[in-house]
């Protein structure tokens, strides 16, 4: 019976995790593409290429009634394709359905080219030349080294443009809207003189001759970076011209042997654990969702922990056990029950309304009518969060309390330390196990939680991490992405949702992972802990 | 049936120890306690008890289980304040003040009167770290001070020779006997003035018990040692004076040699024939 229950979880969670792995990682494997003549009786034939995602067997009278020209004779069910067809710029749609019965002459070509672009998704076709500034540079078989050579310079400046946008302007805007705040502050103070207005004036100067020169090299930077140009071709004979710099990665799929699918197989998984998301977060990595996740259940840790930890110890060992601590007891037990969305909404109302408002107007006057704390953040989120796991904290903590054997405490007392030294020196270090045990719970617990986040400070796209170079290096109240969320808004809220459920699989995988790292790191903490203080077991 | 046998229930010097002369009277005191009621919640405990515990020497409380001895013991460092509902009558003085006045700093106290446990209790911390919790605890952190008293205490305990090589591996590993041994190191390391024994040896073997009790009569030559045992045997082996307890009553105290071989009352001559208990 019990053994049943146990097998009954464990196929349960390694089915879950199979189908959410294969689905998810299948995804960035370089997949054959076939070209194929399909005909829709009664229609002109047309050529048609793209990745095959997914067949199924449809019975033909629903084809019939869905208006599709069946021919009423032949088998009860008809293969019905999804084929990732690209070129979104020239078709309106990545994907198309077919029925298998109308394509005739399928064939991989060798030469066939996919490009993955910065805009439009995938392309799809043959490659026809490569020029630089508008002058032809190579055309046929030789374009394709040449295209290679010029995407991994389109990749150094893009990287190049990255660091120039994101940190160095990002430097001085940082420093511009503290110029701005700090005039503001001095006029809202009334100290305004005009010495100090000059010494703005001349702070001022300064960083915009910093940033007249970052400009210049921006403006020839993207120059460069739009220099090149490719020229291609559809399946069905309709050319267009690519800038390079909107190309990320240009591949033959047809043409790859097993070693060098594994290595772009590899190269794909690091770009999406380690990029930031394109195209409305359906391309690209989500290395932001990871950040913003792990970072704000650290700091939710951080909050939690002495938290959970002192009202563990005040009930434990200093309250006179009574009808208010039995009452204190019961009413943290049932904070555990409360939905989270209900803690959302608390930390909406409470948290960034009442207390950012009341920062924002004690110390952020000048930055009004814009709020800096009183908006959704990280912060807030983190300490929704830690609201909503305090409860485990504190029961796990007691339950520890409660099993360190009173002998130790007495040993202690009796060598002339006080309560406090006691619960400091023996009991606190004895008991943190049973802390882990406690905080582990909680990550696991919010870690995972969506609802409330969704009200406190996640966004769909966050414009830059909450740590960066700029003092004070962490921003606490900036907002941030979170992998939870992501699975919901690549799911459900995204514009292009054939392109996206992959994502959805992979991200929800990675989410699993993140939280079994964090588990394990604890766990790990915590059986290193319980080996030194194993003295409870007698 | 023992009836009728001679008054005297143990031999003395068949334990292998000279018979002492030994006077209360002339002794100098060390704790007084001038009639103690103790109550836990309703129930009271220990019943206008009085003795004078004699400055240097060892001290046994016996009686059946329940009679009192160990609450009383733990009277001397208050240890039963941690106890719900405990309440105390009377005085108890250390070197002629009251522990029970408004204002006696018990942490200070503690540290003037050491105590030991039934079960061995290291800390799960190294040998050392338990040696030194105490002077810790007073702020004392130089390393020379330390580093000799954990000698000095260890050597008090009889337990240098066995551990010097692992000073700083877990007390955990100890042997029972061992442990508490380091218990009693740890406790004399803060130099109290009194060390207070609470049935140490009913968690040891035979040769463990006789280790400590070598142990403590080589401590009593610089700590006033008392001691509760379920033992008589042993407190007929280890103590100078022996107070038999009854029912939260002092029935009888005096030098041990006359309490073994003399006992004044019926209770006590029957308690220690093994009549009863």
């Amino acid at each position: 019976m019990t053994a049943g229950g146990v097998s009954i979880a464990v196929i349960m969670t390694i089915g879950l995790l199979a189908v959410i792995a294969t689905r998810g990682l299948a995804h960035f494997w370089p997949a054959d593409v076939i070209e194929a003549t399909y005909q829709i009786p009664g229609e002109a034939p047309r050529v048609m290429a793209g990745e095959l995602v997914q067949a199924e067997e449809v019975p033909r009278a629903r084809l019939a009634a869905a208006g599709l020209p069946v021919e009423v004779k032949g088998g009860e069910f008809m293969t019905r394709e999804l084929f990732k067809v690209g070129n979104r710029d020239v078709y309106g749609a990545d994907f198309s359905w077919v029925v298998d019965e109308w394509m005739s002459d399928k064939k991989t070509p060798e030469k066939m080219v996919v490009m993955e672009r910065r805009e439009w998704g995938n392309f799809y076709g043959y490659l026809v030349n490569v020029k630089e500034s508008g002058n032809l540079v190579a055309e046929g078989d030789a374009a394709w080294d040449e295209l290679q050579k010029r995407i991994t310079r389109i990749d150094e400046l893009h990287a190049e443009i990255t660091k120039l946008e994101k940190k160095d302007i990002g430097r001085i805007n940082y420093g511009l809207e503290g110029l701005r705040l700090k005039k503001r502050s001095l006029e809202l103070k009334d100290e305004l003189s005009p010495a100090a207005q000059a010494d703005l004036d001349a702070e001022r100067a300064q960083w915009d001759a910093e940033y007249k020169v970052l400009e210049t090299q921006l403006v020839a930077l993207n120059k460069e970076f739009n220099r090149d140009t490719v020229t291609v071709k559809t399946v069905d004979g309709r050319e267009q011209e690519i800038s390079l710099g909107k190309v990320v990665r240009a591949y033959q799929p047809n043409a790859m042997g097993i070693g060098q699918k594994l290595s772009f197989y590899g190269a794909k998984v690091w770009e999406f654990v380690s990029d930031d998301p394109r195209e409305a977060n359906t391309e690209g990595g989500i290395f932001p969702a990871i950040f913003g996740t792990i970072m704000m259940t650290l700091i939710m840790a951080v909050i939690v922990t002495p938290f959970g930890v002192l009202a563990a110890i005040y009930l434990r060992e200093y309250a006179k056990q009574g009808p208010l601590t039995r009452t204190i007891r019961i009413a943290v037990n049932n904070l555990a029950g409360v939905p989270a969305i209900v803690y959302g909404v608390f930390g909406l109302g409470f948290f960034v309304y009442v207390l950012g408002g009341s920062l924002d107007r004690i110390f952020f006057p000048e930055a009004a009518p814009a709020p800096t704390f009183g908006t959704p953040g990280l912060l807030w989120a983190s300490l929704t969060l830690a609201i909503l796991a305090v409860p485990v904290v504190i029961v796990a903590t007691e339950e520890g309390l409660a099993r360190i054997p009173r002998a130790l405490r007495e040993g202690s007392l009796a060598l002339g330390a006080t309560k406090a030294e006691t619960l400091w020196k023996v009991v606190l270090p004895m008991a943190s196990p049973a802390m882990m045990t406690g905080l582990i719970l909680a990550v696991a617990r919010a870690a995972g939680e969506v609802a409330p986040l969704m009200l406190v400070g996640v966004v769909k796209l966050a414009p830059s991490l909450p740590v960066d170079g700029n003092y004070p290096y962490l921003h606490l109240d900036q907002k941030i992405m979170h992998l939870g969320f992501h699975i919901y808004d690549v799911g459900f809220q995204s514009p292009n949702v054939e392109a996206a459920r992959p994502l959805v699989y992979a991200t929800a995988l990675l989410l699993v992972l993140v939280i079994a790292l964090l588990n394990l790191s604890a766990v790990f903490i915590r059986n290193h802990l319980r080996e030194k203080y194993k003295a409870l077991d007698h | 049936m023992q009836h009728g046998t001679p008054t005297h229930g143990i031999d003395i010097s068949a334990l292998g120890r000279e018979k002492q002369s030994l006077d209360l009277a002339s002794e100098t005191t060390a704790i007084e306690v001038p009639g103690l009621n103790l109550y836990y919640g309703d129930k009271q405990a220990l019943f206008d008890v009085s003795l004078n515990i004699p400055k240097k020497r060892v001290t046994a409380f016996i009686g059946p289980s329940g009679c009192g001895k160990s609450t009383l013991l733990r009277t001397f460092n208050r240890m039963n304040d941690l106890v719900d509902g405990c309440r105390v009558e009377g005085e108890v003085n250390l070197d002629g003040t009251n522990i029970y006045r408004k204002g006696e700093d018990v942490a200070d106290l503690r540290r003037r009167v050491g105590m030991v446990f039934q079960k061995p209790n290291p800390f799960p911390k190294s040998i050392y770290e338990n040696v030194v919790y105490g002077l810790r605890i007073q702020g004392v952190n130089q390393k020379r001070i330390l580093d000799e008293t954990v000698e000095w205490a260890l050597k008090s305990a009889a337990l240098w020779d066995e551990v010097k090589d692992r000073l700083h591996e877990s007390a955990l590993g100890m042997s029972g006997g061992q442990q508490q041994r380091l218990v009693i190191a740890r406790t004399v390391a803060v130099q109290p003035e009194v060390l207070l024994l609470d049935e140490p040896c009913s968690a040891l073997d035979p040769i463990s018990t006789l280790k400590v009790e070598e142990l403590i009569y080589e401590l009593k030559s610089k700590y006033t040692i008392v001691i509760v045992t379920h033992n008589m045997q042993q407190a007929a082996r280890v103590s100078d004076y022996t107070a038999f307890m009854y029912m939260g009553k002092l029935i009888e105290y005096g030098d041990t040699d006359t309490l073994f071989t003399n006992p004044d009352k019926k209770q006590t001559e029957d308690y220690i024939t093994g009549r009863y208990g």
